[in-house]
């Protein structure tokens, strides 16, 4: 399968990126990794006009620590997350989760801006951003804004993004107690079917593929506030929800998995 | 059309390609480095797998202009220009870890890649160390022995 | 670890047979050395697009390229009816006309009025680079008016079903008896004291070997030759079908099979886009070319299986079964491919497994849908007939309240009681079922398993614990020509060889087995270099290529080296039988006085009076001091036609563990101990044990090809087909137990798809014993979680 047509243009800085996108409208699209994006092109299901490649931007490479808050470059890569001594010690779900991300290669390749700006309800990162309650930094022309993970995912593929931002960096609180990310599936390289991230002792807590977009499990973290067990507050989990059906699973059993998981990531968090 | 120069298992190749041309296709087709195969178009089974500046990357899902400058290693890259076999191409062949011999290549790739990244490779180390490599012949089972000697040996025989 | 029962003592081998040895091809595939179809480029080609129909019935209204021809680089739109005059009254080949009255609607390459199934070609679009041929088959449009189709192979046969040929008046192919005795099956289920009645449904799987299929077709324009590569398990098959089909005479046709990255049976097939590119390219003169991408081989490639099975048991007090019936609807998909039909028949002798069964009973009745293509897939009808046997044994062992190795112990086929002619009329050739169950049990530590098993039940534990076993046997070595004869298969079941001794005495070996994974060249040379006492890498094996290997009839079916080797090891010893008489000439001593040893001949017992095999090599090419009337040189040709089948037989063990929160199953132990005769490579042995196991484990487990009721398939991609990557399979612990084959001079009998025969009723087998104190005595294939949680959900009186 071959991807259709397109111009191609490199940024040489996120502001490039931003004017370029704003002067080639809705047609164009940032290309990062590409391990989102290029797959969908090859099946001629997106067919942008122009690409805009923003992959060569080392400078929005880098994890950094700063009063508690780790900042991370909008092309950080998974395996960079994967890897780094800083997230092991400060925020490990971020670098456990990106370890769980597609295969060796596509975690090469593969960044966390651009897995964010994918808004897939399936992908494992946004959740963790999501339960860690991060914040999205948005470039746009008029400069940067700040938009908080749970204001981010706004529908299926569909984020807060206008048509002429780009995200430049993430950032999430230093958290190493009380997480767990649970991610089924049947083979190992695939999205998650259902998973479940945990941070901070049950105090966030993020579902994947249990709806148009990664979700906050609200009922469950109130659960857990209120000092509910884990079994009462997974019991939650799926409350309100509709999941999409596939071909691994329905929406019943995806519910039904959603409590599952999120039983066994409290668990494994330390709530009894 | 772009400009675009590669340079590929240690040679500097400049190239003109439409911009949606894939890597894949730009090494086998123009190039005609053919070792490096194609076996899905989902970025699912990993036989195109090269190395890109020594990590492993599906070429299949790279277009040759994100590639632009970068040091490429292909499956025609990886043994003596004696023509003696890497350790993992040696491995592989003392192991009988392939039979039609189609994922080979990327899987060998894969493999090098694999061991370079991780230094303390067990038997599920492995197994999902390849995950995005499908073979359809072995079952797997020689593979991952075949990977785990090379990464046991301290002979990773890295390519640089 | 494997435990291996040392192959190498069971075969008259002072050398290399029986012994591991790594292959030759190895080097070549690692180093990215190896031609693939895709690799090649011939000057001038031109690339074929396919427009497929994405309907899967419908009247074809029009064809519109105008958007393609003025896509640069697109030279033709070609619509069926544009292409009809290429190939006439020519539809492509169906060889297997199982019965005289079978219904075989003509099938053409690209179609012309009526789209019959999604991936149907319905246009061509002629372009001069691969991209340009992808944009111009994405920019045709096709004007379909739909038609009802039919999907399902039960509603196909339900009153007033859709249509898949109007012409036909019916959906039903054919239907295929095999009742020796009627009134005895009657008798025995009238009698018996446990009647175990299943219905299974074996789900359509993609065969997806890594490579997809691709074709160059090369005109020679003054020659009026053809050369046509292709990626094909059949190349001399192909060339004879190839000819048929255009009418080119066959002479004239070259066919070759590069490196082919594994075929499973769907390379095993007459192709429409082999006779398209052929045909195009004889008119237009110039080489033509087509590669499969991944998602268009899911409907252009035919797929395996697709079969729903009634299997009926009747057993005595003690749970000896007197009769099998069983009655079987088979899916066509919409039209027949080389040998869609026959794959039904190749089970339809084995439904009684390797149980001594008095009484059978069989019939299929075959299905058109409106779905790509069945043919044969690894296995071929065995793996399908093994799981219903194998499924409903276990049923009948809880019925009768027995384990179910005991079940099968009081019904095998006894030692002793071979050549054991079967009730479904065939002649078993050797084994010893027992002690192959015996060993696998020994390996499992069934005992061990059991008390764990037992305890995670007495717990409530949400790791359940299941135990499958699977005995099986297969008829392999396709095939006693006479045979299919009688089953009205189109061809032969001979294969040939020729070994040809060079001046230098080094040694060609021309076979027309033709590999695609099975390392035919080390094997093939390993068995020529014992025989001759020189070293294995002094013998070329040539193949694949019908301007070198003119003769053969390919690789399918486990008869590469039951049949092929066997012609090798016949024609080596031909080679021998003269150079005997050479030496003894040279000698000066009577032929019979001369034994061969370590690669001279000499007179016995007389080791100082020997002459070499290179010195009767290099006196056959010079001619000089022959024998009276004997032809120079070296060289024997044999084709081989086998008195009989071959029957490789096993039990393999899976061991499961269920998450019984989330209905997870994972193969936590899996045991095969093998009986394939004597072996040449017990290294590749193992090896195709270990891939075939995978493979019949992924039916178990992940892989389904899912169409939605309206016929479109759903599992285009192997993001969505669901082949298991080394972090889904289980280890496997292999042995063997041999017992030579009483029908070829090897004592083989082929390892082929022994795995994969094998492996998928042991899965569900152990899926089944997990959760069989819930209540639970089926699960359907593929055992997704989703299915497994859903049984035990309903099992426990949940909500569905």
């Amino acid at each position: 399968m071959i991807p259709a047509s397109f111009d191609y243009e490199v940024a040489e800085s996120a502001e490039h990126a931003v004017a370029l996108l704003a002067e080639h409208g809705d047609e164009a699209k940032l290309l990062a990794g590409g391990h989102s994006l290029i797959p969908m092109m090859r099946f001629r299901l997106a067919t942008p006009t122009v690409l805009v490649d923003v992959g060569r931007l080392d400078d929005l490479r880098y994890i950094n620590a700063d009063n508690g808050t780790i900042s991370i470059g909008a092309l950080t890569r998974h395996s960079e997350l994967e890897h780094s001594e800083l997230l092991a010690r400060s925020c490990p779900m971020m670098a456990s989760v990106a370890a769980l991300v597609g295969d060796p290669a596509v975690r090469h390749r593969g960044t966390l801006g651009g897995t964010l700006a994918h808004s897939d309800p399936a992908s494992d990162l946004p959740a963790a951003v999501l339960a860690l309650g991060g914040t999205i930094v948005a470039r746009g022309p008029s400069g940067d804004r700040e938009i908080a993970a749970t204001d981010f995912f706004t529908g299926y593929f569909e984020s807060a993004l206008a048509d002429d931002e780009m995200i430049v960096e993430v950032r999430v609180p230093a958290s190493d107690a009380g997480w767990n990310y649970q991610k089924f599936n049947r083979r190992a390289q695939d999205w998650a079917i259902v998973g479940v991230a945990v941070a901070d002792a049950g105090a966030g807590v993020s579902l994947v593929n249990m709806g148009s977009t990664p979700l906050r499990a609200s009922a469950v973290e109130a659960a857990v506030a209120s000092g509910a067990s884990a079994a009462d507050a997974a019991a939650l989990a799926a409350e309100g929800l509709q999941p999409p059906s596939d071909l691994n699973a329905d929406a019943d059993y995806r519910r039904h998995l959603a409590r599952v998981f999120t039983q066994r990531a409290l668990n494994a968090a330390g709530v009894a | 059309m772009e400009s675009i120069t590669l340079a590929v298992n240690g040679t500097e190749r400049n190239l003109e390609v439409e911009p949606r041309t894939l890597l894949v296709h730009a090494l086998r087709d123009d190039l005609r480095l053919t070792g490096t195969n194609i076996g899905c178009d989902s970025s699912s089974c990993g036989a195109c797998t090269v190395l890109i500046n020594g990590q492993s990357a599906k070429s299949c899902t790279m277009f040759a202009v994100q590639a632009d400058g970068a040091d490429i290693t292909t499956i025609e890259g990886v043994a003596d220009s004696d023509g003696t076999m890497h350790p993992m191409q040696q491995a592989f062949h003392e192991h009988h870890a392939l039979q039609c011999g189609y994922c080979t290549p990327g899987m060998v790739m894969a493999a090098i890649s694999l061991v370079e990244e991780y230094p303390d490779l067990d038997d599920q180390g492995v197994r999902h160390g390849l995950e995005g490599n499908l073979c359809r012949c072995t079952g797997y089972q020689n593979i991952v022995n075949a990977v785990l000697a090379v990464a046991g040996s301290g002979s990773k025989g890295s390519e640089s | 670890m494997t435990m291996t029962d040392d192959p190498a003592t069971h075969l008259d081998s002072a050398g290399h047979m029986g012994r591991p040895r790594l292959r030759r091809e190895d080097p070549a595939l690692l180093t990215g050395e190896a031609q693939f179809i895709d690799d090649m480029s011939l000057h001038g080609e031109i690339w074929v697009g396919i427009v497929r129909s994405t309907e899967a019935h419908a009247t074809i209204l029009g064809v519109d390229g105008s958007a393609a021809l003025e896509i640069d680089g697109v030279t033709e739109v070609l619509s069926g009816a544009d292409l009809a005059p290429l190939w006439g009254e020519g539809a492509l080949p169906c060889a297997w006309p199982v019965t005289d009255d079978m219904r075989n609607p003509a099938h053409l390459p690209v179609a012309t009025s009526v789209a019959k199934y999604v991936g149907d070609a319905v246009a061509v679009v002629l372009a001069t680079s691969r991209y340009a041929a992808a944009d111009g088959a994405a920019a045709v449009s096709v004007d379909y008016d739909p038609l009802p189709a039919v999907v399902d192979i039960e509603a196909a046969v339900a009153d007033g079903a859709p249509l898949v040929h109007e012409d036909l008046g019916t959906n039903e192919s054919y239907t295929w008896p095999l009742i020796p005795n009627p009134e005895a099956v009657d008798e025995a289920f009238a009698n018996a004291a446990h009647v175990v009645s299943e219905r299974f449904v074996q789900q359509r799987l993609i065969p997806a070997p890594m490579e997809p299929r691709g074709v160059v077709a090369a005109p020679g324009v003054a020659s009026g030759e053809l050369t046509l590569y292709s990626a094909t398990q059949i190349p001399h098959i192909l060339k004879v079908m190839t000819a048929v089909t255009l009418g080119i005479p066959e002479h004239k046709i070259r066919v070759v099979a590069p490196s082919v990255g594994g075929g499973f049976g769907c390379k095993l097939n007459v192709y429409a886009e082999e006779i398209l590119c052929s045909a195009l390219a004889m008119d237009r003169g110039v080489p033509v070319r087509w590669t499969e991408s991944r998602s268009e081989a899911a409907t252009a490639t035919i797929q395996g299986r697709g079969q729903v099975q009634h299997i009926e048991l009747a057993a005595d007090d003690n749970g000896k079964v007197q009769a099998v019936r069983v009655k079987l609807l088979a899916d066509m998909g919409a039209y027949l491919q080389l040998v869609t039909p026959g794959v039904p028949l190749l089970g339809g002798f084995l439904y009684h497994g390797c149980y001594d069964i008095a009484h059978y009973s069989f019939e299929c009745t075959s299905v058109f849908t409106n779905k790509t293509p069945t043919d044969a897939y690894r296995g071929a009808g065995r793996p399908e007939a093994t799981y219903a046997v194998e499924r409903a044994m276990d049923s009948l062992a809880v019925a009768v309240g027995v384990t179910p190795e005991e079940i099968r112990s009081r019904n095998f086929i006894a030692a002793d009681a071979f050549p054991y002619e079967s009730c479904a009329g065939l002649i078993f050739d050797s084994g010893d079922y027992q002690t192959v169950l015996d060993k696998a049990v020994e390996m499992a530590g069934l005992d061990g398993v059991r008390a764990t098993q037992a305890q995670r039940r007495a717990d409530g534990s949400n790791r359940q614990i299941g135990v499958g076993f699977s005995s099986y046997v297969e008829m392999c070595g396709l095939a006693p020509s006479r045979v299919l004869a009688s089953l009205n298969y189109g061809a032969g079941g001979w294969e040939a060889a020729t070994v040809r001794v060079l001046p230098t005495a080094k040694v060609q070996v021309i076979t027309g087995s033709t590999p695609h994974g099975q390392g035919h060249e080390t094997s093939w040379s390993m068995i020529v270099a014992d025989k001759l006492g020189i070293d294995p890498d002094d013998v070329e094996v040539l193949h694949s290529d019908t301007a070198i290997s003119p003769t053969g009839l390919d690789t399918y079916g486990s008869r590469s080296l039951s049949v092929g080797g066997t012609a090798v090891f016949m024609a080596t010893d031909k080679v021998l039988d003269k150079a005997r008489l050479i030496a003894a000439h040279q000698l000066e001593a009577n032929e019979d006085d001369l034994e061969y040893v370590d690669g001279a001949f000499q007179v016995k017992g007389t080791p100082t009076a020997a002459v070499p095999f290179a010195a009767i090599a290099f006196a056959a090419f010079t001619a000089h001091d022959l024998p009276d009337g004997m032809e120079p040189n070296l060289e024997a040709h044999v084709t081989y036609d086998p008195p009989n089948f071959t029957f490789p037989n096993g039990t393999h063990i899976a061991v499961v563990e269920v998450d019984t929160d989330t209905g997870d199953v994972d193969i936590v132990d899996y045991v095969a101990v093998d009986d394939c005769g004597n072996q040449v490579n017990p290294m590749i042995v193992e090896g195709q044990v270990h891939g075939g196991v995978l493979q019949g484990a992924a039916q178990a487990l992940y892989e389904d090809a899912v169409y939605t009721e309206d016929g479109q398939i759903v599992t285009v991609n192997l993001g969505d087909y669901l082949v298991p990557s080394a972090a889904e399979a289980p280890a496997y612990r292999v042995a063997s137990h041999v017992t030579p084959s009483p029908t070829n001079p090897m004592g083989v009998k082929g390892i082929g798809e022994a795995g994969t025969i094998a492996a998928t009723p042991a899965v569900i087998n152990a899926v089944v014993d997990a959760l069989r104190p819930m209540g639970i005595t089926d699960v359907a294939m593929p055992a997704s979680p989703q299915t497994v949680w859903r049984a035990i959900n309903e099992a426990q009186g949940g909500a569905s």
